[in-house]
């Protein structure tokens, strides 16, 4: 079937900028405005969320959806949804349409899980009967049968988040708007949505996904979206537009670079030490960058005040998004490192010829002293790397999801005299 | 004008596809005139607007140590108080009804009126996390919180007939018609919640607005007095085109068959109230459009 699941055509959406003020602001304003505007012929400023977008999607794809912040993803979405309406354009929808833009929308804390899962089904648009007949499933899927007559205001958030997962992936709709639902809840949890879209694009569901997360996106979408400033500027394979998405980021003057001094990755227990780490960009003198190219090298920057207390050691561990370690490097395994450090200061670590297949990884930073064998500073998820091959393999080659984080170059041929077996 | 492109699509897609399962199609442009109204969505959404009714009527009795019993109070203690103050006190005429029958059978159409205009006027704001996570026709908002208004309804009405069996006042064929009172006050108060919910969106002051405006329609309306002690004349004819006066005029009169309401004014508030809730549902859907941008 390659029907037409999704296709837009020329949609635009202009906001009012300030429009936030009027909103919020009170008739006294609403009537001074429109005097001035009376005299002063309607000067407002305003912006296109969206400017002159089309596309089309076929049943059965699934699609993601890539950008910064503000350069009209959630508006799309919005509009897809039909949360709001465009300013002009068209757009047709093949099928019913189920959105996910935030699990748990319209729960409400005074009512048993039992009843949340009807309210909450016929809010994402589920009938009666069909909220009956997948009831026992969702429940099977939320692992809350116990808690089933009990108000989801005692639930734990892992166990609302589920209940509330459960009861939009039993949704069955033809196509499905999926918006950073996966920034909820933990790994486990995560991997099982995961699996879940896994599932509804397997039964040749069409499904549109938006995340921030690149390894979620590559995972689950053969191809993808990128918007820029409310304009399409790629539709295609999901590898090539990570990339493109990617290199626009470069232009973020602080994206190699992470403040450490109030850090929400800090650990429980430990002195606010790190004052900050970076990755050094070689292309720019005094720059940052947080893109980098399998098989470069990768030189940090990592700045720390430690007042009149003596170190000796400090590591550093690159991390997959799943939580695997990757890489892991410290003073103690480097030879040539012998020396103390105190008062204000930075250490430079280089880590040369970086095998990291393409992907997210976040970096993770810890300072110590070795004869106290404890860390005295440890900040998780402190910066995040962003890399892609760059023709590492000398071809378009790239890891598959599940085929590991390290990416290396190997050497392969047909031999020509068979190998003898006696030996 | 008033043709639904969403239907004519869905006609043109199953004459395409021949035998192949015919999917829904949604088409998403900007909406004009009548199309904005899609009552045919309301049919597909029943099940929400029940779970809505339901969700409310819950909440608000689960954590209530009383629970139903506030419903009985709250009307039964201020017919108490009215029957004190303006009744022995301030000596205010009652048309020779009993006092408490006299303010009972005010209180329970006003404080339907009243209940339910103040929610509907803050349905929007009060369900922003709904509006903007997700679609569906937002005039389920206001309608579902009826429900409430009309169980608190139908309780204290119970307690009106308690009364009427205490003063031994025998039914009268009037009662016939409370339904037709009943729905014109819901009529008056959607009508109107409908305008103040869409502004409330934009202009916060609406919160502050509409608690007076109901204390103000209270003493506009013959609640804690008869309509005879309004003077006859251009008076009591401005007076009368208060929807809520022949509602009330008509409950007093339904159940004790005394002072009948004046037809002409009934009529007439009937059709302020048809004019008020046809444009009130007519702007609200123009506007829901917007509602996930401003609220």
């Amino acid at each position: 079937m390659t029907n037409t699941a999704i296709k837009v055509e020329n949609m635009r959406k202009r906001y009012r900028i300030g429009a936030r003020e009027a909103i919020w602001g009170s008739l006294h304003d609403a009537v001074r405005q429109w005097l001035r505007a009376s005299w002063r012929r309607r000067s407002e400023e305003h912006i296109w969320a969206l400017d002159d977008v089309s596309f089309e999607i076929k049943q059965g794809e699934v699609v993601g959806i890539i950008g910064r912040n503000g350069s009209g993803k959630s508006t799309l979405f919005k509009i897809l949804a039909r949360i709001t309406e465009p300013t002009s354009g068209r757009a047709e929808l093949h099928g019913r349409v189920g959105s996910l833009l935030e699990v748990g929308t319209g729960f409400h804390p005074e009512l048993t899980g039992r009843e949340n899962i009807y309210l909450n089904g016929a809010i994402l648009g589920m009938k009666k009967w069909e909220i009956d007949h997948r009831f026992d499933e969702i429940v099977a899927f939320s692992e809350i049968e116990k808690f089933l007559d009990t108000p989801v205001k005692h639930y734990s958030s892992g166990m609302y988040v589920r209940l509330a997962f459960a009861v939009a992936a039993h949704l069955e709709p033809e196509i499905l708007l999926v918006d950073e639902v996966l920034a909820v809840g933990d790994v486990a949890f995560q991997k099982k949505c995961l699996g879940k879209m896994d599932e509804v694009a397997a039964q040749g569901r069409t499904v549109l996904f938006v995340s921030h997360n690149m390894q979620a996106i590559e995972h689950l979408c053969r191809s993808a979206l990128v918007l820029r400033d409310g304009q399409l500027v790629y539709q295609g394979a999901v590898e090539d537009a990570i990339a493109l998405y990617l290199k626009s980021r470069i232009g973020d003057e602080r994206a190699g670079y992470a403040d450490l001094r109030a850090h929400p990755g800090r650990l429980a227990g430990m002195q606010r030490l790190l004052t900050g780490i970076g990755l050094r960009d070689p292309a720019v003198p005094g720059g940052y960058r947080n893109v980098v190219s399998t098989g470069e090298d990768l030189e940090f920057e990592i700045t720390f005040d430690c007042g009149d207390q003596v170190l000796d050691y400090a590591a550093l561990g690159i991390s997959a998004l799943s939580g695997e370690r990757v890489i892991t490097v410290g003073t103690h395994l480097c030879p040539t490192f012998a020396a103390t450090f105190t008062g204000q200061g930075s250490l430079r670590c280089t880590i040369p010829h970086v095998h990291l297949a393409g992907g997210t990884y976040n970096v993770f930073i810890a300072i110590g002293n070795r004869y106290m064998k404890q860390n005295l500073d440890y900040v998780v998820d402190a910066m995040q790397l962003h890399v892609h091959y760059d023709g590492y393999y000398g071809l378009d080659g790239a890891l598959m999801p599940g085929e590991g984080h390290m990416a290396q170059r190997s050497g392969w041929q047909v031999a020509d005299d068979p190998p003898s077996r006696e030996k | 004008m008033a043709l639904d492109t969403r239907q004519r699509t869905q006609e043109s897609s199953r004459q395409h596809d021949g035998d192949a399962p015919v999917l829904p199609v949604t088409v998403i442009e900007p909406m004009r005139g009548w199309q904005a109204l899609r009552l045919h969505e309301l049919r597909e959404y029943k099940a929400l607007l029940f779970y809505l009714a339901l969700r409310d009527l819950k909440v608000r009795y689960k954590q209530a140590a009383l629970g139903l019993l506030w419903v009985v109070l709250q009307p039964v203690l201020t017919m108490a108080l009215f029957t004190i103050v303006f009744g022995h006190l301030a000596r205010l005429p009652s048309d020779g009804l009993p006092h408490p029958i006299f303010y009972l059978a005010a209180l329970l159409p006003w404080q339907l009126f009243a209940g339910t205009f103040t929610r509907v006027s803050n349905c929007l704001v009060s369900s922003a996390n709904l509006i903007t996570k997700v679609y569906f026709p937002r005039v389920l908002v206001p309608v579902s919180t009826t429900a409430l208004g009309i169980v608190d309804f139908a309780v204290a009405f119970m307690v009106l007939l308690a009364l009427l069996a205490a003063y031994r006042v025998t039914p009268h064929w009037g009662m016939l018609l409370l339904p037709a009172f009943v729905l014109l006050a819901l009529g008056a108060a959607l009508g109107l919640g409908l305008w103040v919910a869409v502004w409330n969106v934009r202009y916060r002051d609406m919160q502050h607005i509409v608690p007076f405006l109901v204390q103000l329609g209270m003493f506009a309306s013959p609640v804690v007095y008869p309509v005879s002690l309004v003077p006859e004349g251009i008076w009591r004819t401005l007076y009368t085109l208060n929807p809520m006066v022949g509602v009330i005029q008509g409950f007093r009169w339904a159940i004790s068959g005394q002072n009948p309401p004046d037809l002409l004014a009934v009529a007439i508030s009937a059709v302020i109230v048809l004019v008020l809730f046809t444009g009130g549902i007519y702007y609200f859907r123009r506007a829901e459009q917007t509602f996930a941008d401003v609220v």
